[in-house]
């Protein structure tokens, strides 16, 4: 039980200014965004809560599915060109939930967005182009895309890998505004090839995809990695068309393909498409217009551009390709279901006008400043001079958290909610407490005649093993609310805990190096009535009346009732 | 508050103290009826929950010109049902609805942005399909279970399992009272309702613990002496810790008063409020339970374990005897010391701690 802290506690004081300047810097580090990530209910915009649910009944969904549905989400939602905003899953499997948060767009125009279930088509190839543009792309051999246009490249593009691409910072900084219109024309003017020509498929907006196109009209589009380009005929088989798509490896076959089953429109059109299709020449770069292979454009863009080996008569088709297991997976799903591999149902759709999100943090920002001078009075009334202690460490509690929240919303995007507002709040109390626990404690060391130096350690040990318990059971609820709930819950819950871990530090590092010091003076040791340890709140028992030691409770040791229990045995 | 600051004092002495422990039937029966009251309104009343849980739309209309009654025309007319208005203090109009799409909430907000004079952007709109609310209470039902089970292992290890069990059960009658309360009055129950009562699980176990902590460090080798029983050194623990509840308890629901005062007067219904409305229930009743539920019960479950039973039957017999004996004694010793008899309460505090330690070996030379 030796204090193992009274040694030191400048250290301690001069570890945590260390810490505090060091989160500093990072915060405010020159250069870097330094201001607190607001959530939507704060600053303003849309949010809505999507519950995936299983295409067919009673099947559960798979992680895969979730993060193939958040990467197309997320594509539709960069198509918009606002910056930061937010789509993340929540929870896992069956009890998984989609949230999707964008700022300063109104609700409409974001529920259309992710719930609409994407277009997909199939369009003949007429003419397939390297991707920076040039003026006269048939006399320009020297292109870096595939000249077959074979599915080779396109299943890396896989949804998700460009999704990250266009959810890079600097894709959002240049989506200032939005993505060119789809180029499509009603005929193959040469107006329209000069469109074309024109499009430029090395900016990620041109090939983010989330622009439906129309199946009727000729498209000018990019591949969805921005490799290559592509003029495009009006479709001739429909997602709709689509009855099954499954990733396959066939017996003696090398790699994964993809088996396709089309409905009876499909099947027609497929057979026709295919047989006028084989008969051409090949795609490429200094190829035929119009050349044998077809496009599969999902929201506007090509996911995969296969060749027509020969007629397929029989309504179901084959994709070859050196397709690895997850490739040939993922295009199949997104064949299959029409790019979505779940139902979104939108279960909270929530708008919040900036006004109204100004006036929340504001009312947040006023009843933390109230709450924290209310509790400062309290303290400072009744604890006097340990209460200016108390409210020290509030103060550094919360610059701290401050800090934190800072560099949290840096480095891992934390967002702050009015949830997290109220959970700021809430923990004033809390790690007021801590103070408390402490401050009675060393009163109690007091009343029992240690000098006040030797309380502010003795007690401290007592009051330690409290305090973590008891924070330790705070931060399990905090952890357990997070872990397993959704929405706002989990901004609240983050906060709490964090606040709770902020309460120990403060308490170790600053409150209690802090009275320590305060216990050395001259002036606390007097026993003053502002130290809050006076003779007259601790019932006779003040600093300075056993500042001299234990005379008095040696006497106390021999008074009566002891005497009465020996008179007992005797 | 100085009165407050010299009660601290005698409480910790024992110079005064409340029987916490003792009259604990007392508290039971309180506490047996209103917990009644709050499962029998839960019965018949059941709860008001929100639209998040009902499902439906909300528009909030921020500085309205209309009044409630055109409001509630206008939202009527649109969607051709039943719609509940109301007013906030801050002069916002909020109009509730059954279900509708989203572009029909759209188209709606709209409407009711004309009518009452606000630009359609001002509106703060949210449309919850009727499943959410399972899906939150579904949640929040499996993180209670679990975060009770940990709690339990956790209070298990760190004190022992009657401990657990007694703050588990303060528990239950916090989160009890709670929902109750919410029924009589009818309070809507939104998600932020929901937030806070979790909360609250924290908040009522971490109060329990700091008074558990004292019992503990009061009852620790209670059974090596014969002056106080484990239930006379329980309730000076929770004397001893009387001021540091009722300090805790001011600190902690004074930012929650902040946020009531500030959501009501600036706001209106929302997140804050509804957290900090049901916080300010649960904190009382955590404090209460602290000291009137979960310390009896405990001593309750103690004083059933044999060595308890044997104490008590040690401490009442030498009282006895002592009795008869203390008169002398006091008039030969007490005049040694001129404020003996404050001394001899506190030192009953103090004796239990150091345990047989303090008892002397030698017969005092006056008796020798």
């Amino acid at each position: 039980m030796a204090p193992p802290t009274s040694s030191n506690p400048l250290r301690l004081l001069v570890a945590l200014g260390v810490l505090i300047v060091g989160l500093a810097v990072w915060a405010f580090w020159p250069g870097t965004d330094s201001s607190v990530r607001l959530g939507l209910d704060l600053q303003g915009g849309t949010q809505v809560i999507l519950k995936p649910k299983p295409v067919t009944e009673g099947a559960s969904i798979t992680e895969e599915q979730l993060t193939q549905t958040v990467s197309i989400i997320r594509q539709r939602v960069d198509g918009l060109g606002v910056a930061e905003a937010e789509v993340t899953t929540q929870g896992s499997g069956d009890g998984a939930v989609i949230v999707v948060a964008v700022p300063g767009v109104n609700q409409d125009r974001v529920v259309d967005l992710v719930q609409r279930t994407a277009l997909l088509d199939f369009r003949p190839v007429w003419g397939l182009y390297p991707a920076p543009p040039s003026v006269d792309p048939a006399a320009d051999p020297s292109a870096s895309a595939s000249p077959e246009a074979s599915p080779e490249a396109s299943p890396e593009a896989s949804p998700q890998a460009s999704a990250e691409a266009s959810a890079s910072p600097d894709s959002s900084a240049n989506a200032a505004g939005e993505a060119a219109p789809l180029i499509q024309a009603d005929a193959n003017t040469p107006e329209f090839q000069e469109q074309v020509a024109a499009l430029d498929c090395t900016n990620p907006l041109n090939y983010t995809g989330g622009r439906p196109d129309d199946p009727q009209k000729w498209l000018g589009t990019c591949d969805v990695t921005g490799a290559a380009k592509y003029n495009l005929e009006p479709a001739f088989i429909q997602g709709t068309n689509v009855t099954n798509a499954n990733a396959v490896l066939p017996q003696g076959g090398v790699g994964w393909i993809v088996s396709l089953d089309f409905d009876g429109d499909g099947a027609k059109a497929l057979a026709e498409a295919s047989t006028t299709l084989s008969a051409l020449p090949e795609c490429g770069i200094a190829g035929a217009n119009p050349c044998n292979a077809f496009a599969i454009v999902l929201d506007g863009v090509v996911t995969s551009a296969p060749r027509f080996n020969e007629p397929i008569l029989g309504g179901s088709a084959q994709i070859e390709g050196n397709f690895t297991a997850e490739e040939a997976r993922d295009l199949a799903n997104i064949l299959k279901y029409g790019a979505l591999p779940v139902t979104l149902e939108p279960v909270d759709i929530t708008t919040v006008s900036p006004t109204v999100g100004n006036d929340q943090l504001r009312a947040g920002i006023i009843a933390g400043l109230l709450g924290l001078l209310l509790v400062g009075i309290y303290l400072l009334v009744y604890y006097r001079a340990l209460g200016v202690v108390a409210v020290l460490s509030l103060a550094v509690a919360g610059v701290i958290l401050y800090l934190t929240i800072v560099v949290l919303s840096k480095a891992i995007g934390l967002t702050l909610t009015l949830a997290g507002v109220a959970g700021a709040i809430v923990a004033i109390g809390i790690t007021a407490d801590s103070f408390i626990v402490y401050f009675e404690r060393i009163r109690d060391e007091i009343r029992e005649g240690r000098s006040l130096r030797q309380a502010c350690d003795s007690g401290w040990i007592r009051a330690r093993r409290t305090l973590l318990a008891a924070d330790f059971v705070s931060l399990l609820a905090a952890a357990v609310l997070y872990f397993l709930s959704v929405g706002s819950v989990r901004g609240f819950a983050f906060i709490l805990g964090l606040t709770t871990l902020i309460d120990v530090l403060v308490a170790f590092w600053f409150t209690h190096p802090l009275v320590v010091l305060m216990g050395r003076s001259s002036w606390m040791q007097k026993g003053s009535k502002w130290t809050g340890l006076d003779s007259g709140r601790l019932g006779g028992a003040s600093v300075a009346g056993r500042r001299g030691g234990r005379s008095r409770r040696s006497s106390a040791e021999t008074s009566p009732s002891d005497s009465s229990t020996k008179e007992v045995s005797a | 508050m100085s009165r407050i600051g010299n009660l601290g004092h005698r409480l910790y002495a024992g110079e005064v103290s409340y029987d916490f422990v003792e009259r604990r039937k007392r508290w039971y029966a309180i506490s047996a009826i209103i917990l009644l009251l709050a499962v029998g309104a839960l019965l018949f009343r059941g709860l008001n929950f929100g639209i998040e849980f009902r499902g439906g739309a909300d528009f909030s209309l921020p500085n309205a010109t209309c009044s409630v009654e055109d409001a509630r025309t206008t939202a009527e007319e649109a969607t051709g049902a039943q719609v509940i208005v109301t007013e906030t203090a801050s002069g916002t109009v909020r109009v509730q609805t059954e279900e509708l799409t989203a572009a029909a909430s759209s188209q709606i907000a709209g409407t009711l942005a004309e009518a009452c004079g606000i630009p359609k952007g001002e509106v703060k709109v949210q449309v919850v399909g009727p499943t959410w609310g399972e899906e939150i209470s579904k949640k929040a039902l499996q993180g209670l279970v679990i975060f009770l089970l940990l709690v339990t292992i956790f209070l298990s290890i760190y004190f022992e399992w009657r401990m657990a069990l007694s703050a588990l059960v303060a528990l239950a009658h916090d989160l009890v009272i709670t929902v109750g309360i919410y029924s009589l009055t009818g309070l809507e129950v939104t998600p932020a309702t929901v937030i806070g009562l979790l909360t609250i699980l924290g908040y009522s176990l971490y109060d329990t613990v700091v008074v558990f902590d004292k019992v503990k460090e009061n009852t620790r080798g209670v059974t090596g002496q014969s002056i106080m029983t484990y239930s006379e050194s329980a309730n000076l623990a929770v004397n001893q810790t009387l001021v540091r509840s009722i300090n805790t308890s001011v600190v902690a629901l004074l930012p929650v008063l902040a946020i009531i005062i500030v959501g009501a007067g600036l706001l209106g219904a929302g997140t804050l409020l509804d957290l900090a409305v049901v916080l300010a229930i649960g904190m009382a009743a955590g404090t209460y339970s602290s000291i009137f539920i979960a310390t009896p019960f405990l001593v309750d479950l103690k004083e059933r374990q044999p060595e308890m039973k044997a104490l008590k039957a040690r401490v009442l017999a030498r009282r006895k005897q002592g009795r008869s004996a203390a008169g002398a004694a006091v008039g030969t010793e007490s005049a040694s010391d001129d404020d003996a008899g404050v001394e001899a309460d506190a030192s009953i505090g103090r004796r239990t701690e150091s345990g047989p330690r303090q008892q002397p070996r030698r017969k005092p030379r006056s008796k020798r």
